[in-house]
């Protein structure tokens, strides 16, 4: 009995590191190769000459527009969540706690929208977009990210449902305001969807690439996503740069998930379950 | 005091929801209609004059192999995502377990997702190359050079390249979404199992899988449309290449509209897609009712 539960840890510990050797190959070739100025030795697992050898990076740093995309992704990220966390929790303190006719329907509304995969109807919005003047502006995506996701709407929804009314009613015995109430109160113990969402949102915001490829192609507008392709495509099969760049984009990210592991778990099975 | 109240709960509905709803009109229900609209037509994107075709778009998108047919190309994704499925459950089943260093694993399984998916896509292009590629150095390395492919060159195994850089990226996200739902099976149920005598198998057969049924069907209905919908890959990797061996429906629709500026094809498309997608949504939802019924 002993001996066959042992035999079953092993295999556990061997798929582990089977899985880990599987994740971890394609990262380690790249970082091997973004330290490798072109002359050397191309085999992918070859060292590099000396890891201090930045060159690529510094090629890249000029080259890619690296630190404007970063700049850029924040700066959308940031505007597109404001106006998510604004006027998500305002559509669902309206709904879910103020009874009026057509709640109803106006709550099918949002949830049927959600349905809607935003890349099908990129056909229309292209043309909305050009006519609304916001063609190459990053104010493209953030209209979008706003207006044309509803993620935001069906979350809030579903934790408003839980923070009990009987909030509202001590706070209206005191003589609070509806607008007092939903700031003060409402808006606070939302706090939880608020996090679910923000990780959600700058996952899927940064991970976006047809978006600003399509509404954005001046140069100085460049996100992430799409600095990387256009350097990619003007240095084909120039390993080193474009390691360089993988490398650059990978490591703050990487941080930032060690750092915030905790909630970004929560946040992935809050979102899935209940999104 | 109510009275009070009153006005103020028609002040804040106004307030609150006149701008999401301007939104939720001009960015998701306009645009449908249009979609539908322009579908029965010709447009190119630029004249303002349009003829109505009817259902020209729709005959043709269902007889012409080389649009409805490039489906086909995205079995693999399917086959790949069911198996992400298979894998994820393994190892959360394994993560759930006493072991020692079950953060350190959660934690590195879980890397890819949070890549950027283009960043990994190019990662998976030095992987995958033909010549200079760490896969095919890998296996030369291990003296397996009848093994050695063109992994992106290749018009039979193209599709399963693709779908197997999505797999990589995605299969740490399926297993963090199965181990919530594993965390939440309380534990004396495994012990009143293995009091009745049930053996480790038994418990896992019996108990674990039917606990996380809903999850495994929520995670297939997701991998269903999730690969109706494979764009990104194929997109920044092949092109749809080679030989259009890689395209896949919405490549070929964003081509049909912004290369070849037939607009009401396009639309005739994205509405086939959208159909599709509540058609899976619709069952999933069926079933999924039938079930709570029981």
């Amino acid at each position: 009995m002993k001996k066959k539960w042992d035999l079953l840890q092993v295999i556990k510990y061997v798929l582990l590191a089977i899985a880990s050797l599987v994740v971890l190959f394609p990262p380690y070739v790249v970082v091997l190769n973004a330290f490798k100025s072109t002359d050397e030795n191309s085999s992918p697992f070859a060292l590099p000459a000396s890891f201090l050898n930045f060159e690529n990076f510094r090629i890249v740093f000029e080259k890619a527009h690296i630190l404007q995309a970063f700049g850029n992704t924040f700066l959308v990220i940031g505007v597109s969540l404001i106006g998510n966390i604004v006027f998500g929790t305002m559509v669902s303190y309206a709904i879910g706690r103020i009874p009026f006719r057509g709640k109803r329907l106006i709550m099918a509304l949002f949830l049927i929208a959600s349905i809607i995969p935003t890349i099908t109807t990129q056909v229309v919005i292209f043309s909305l977009i050009q006519s609304l003047g916001l063609f190459n502006t990053l104010m493209a995506p953030i209209v979008l990210f706003v207006g044309a996701d509803v993620l935001q709407i069906v979350i809030y929804m579903q934790f408003i449902r839980n923070i009990p009314y009987e909030l509202d009613e001590s706070a209206m015995i005191d003589g609070a305001s509806l607008l007092r109430i939903y700031r003060s109160i409402i808006l606070p113990l939302l706090g939880p969807a608020t996090v679910t969402l923000v990780i959600l949102k700058t996952i899927n915001i940064y991970n976006e690439l047809y978006i600003p490829f399509l509404y954005m192609p001046k140069q100085n507008l460049v996100m992430v996503s799409t600095s990387i392709m256009r350097f990619a495509s003007n240095n084909q099969a120039q390993w080193g740069y474009i390691c360089a760049t993988i490398l650059i984009i990978m490591i703050p990210t990487v941080l930032l998930y060690l750092f915030l592991q905790r909630y970004i778990f929560a946040g992935v099975t809050n979102g899935a379950v209940k999104g | 005091m109510s009275g009070s109240y009153k006005r103020q709960r028609v002040i804040i509905l106004i307030a609150f929801l006149a701008i999401p709803l301007l939104l939720l009109g001009t960015f998701s229900y306009y645009p449908a209609a249009k979609l539908l609209y322009l579908s029965f037509t010709d447009w190119d994107g630029i004249s303002s004059t349009v003829e109505f075709l009817g259902l020209d778009n729709y005959r043709e998108i269902f007889s012409n192999p080389d649009l409805f047919g490039v489906f086909l190309h995205q079995i693999p994704y399917v086959l790949g995502g069911i198996l992400q499925n298979i894998i994820a459950i393994t190892f959360a089943v394994i993560l759930n377990s006493r072991i020692k260093g079950r953060n350190l694993f959660r934690v590195l399984l879980f890397v890819p997702y949070i890549m950027n998916g283009v960043a990994v896509a190019f990662m998976f292009q030095y992987v995958f190359d033909t010549n200079n590629g760490s896969l095919n150095a890998l296996l030369g390395n291990l003296g397996l050079y009848n093994l050695q492919q063109s992994w992106l060159g290749e018009t039979s195994l193209v599709n399963f390249s693709l779908a197997s850089v999505s797999m990589w990226r995605y299969v740490g996200y399926t297993m963090i979404i199965y181990l919530g739902a594993l965390q939440s099976i309380p534990g004396d149920m495994y012990e009143a199992a293995t009091i009745d005598g049930a053996n480790r198998f038994q418990s896992f057969w019996h108990l674990t899988l039917p606990s996380l049924s809903n999850v495994i069907q929520l995670n297939m209905f997701l991998t269903l449309s999730g690969a109706l919908a494979v764009f990104d890959l194929p997109f920044v990797l092949t092109k749809g290449g080679p030989a259009g061996a890689s395209e896949t429906f919405l490549l070929k629709t964003t081509e049909t509209a912004f290369t070849f500026n037939n607009y009401g094809l396009a639309s005739a498309m994205s509405i086939v897609l959208l159909g599709l997608t509540i058609v899976i949504l619709l069952v999933q939802n069926l079933v999924l009712r039938r079930r709570g019924r029981d």
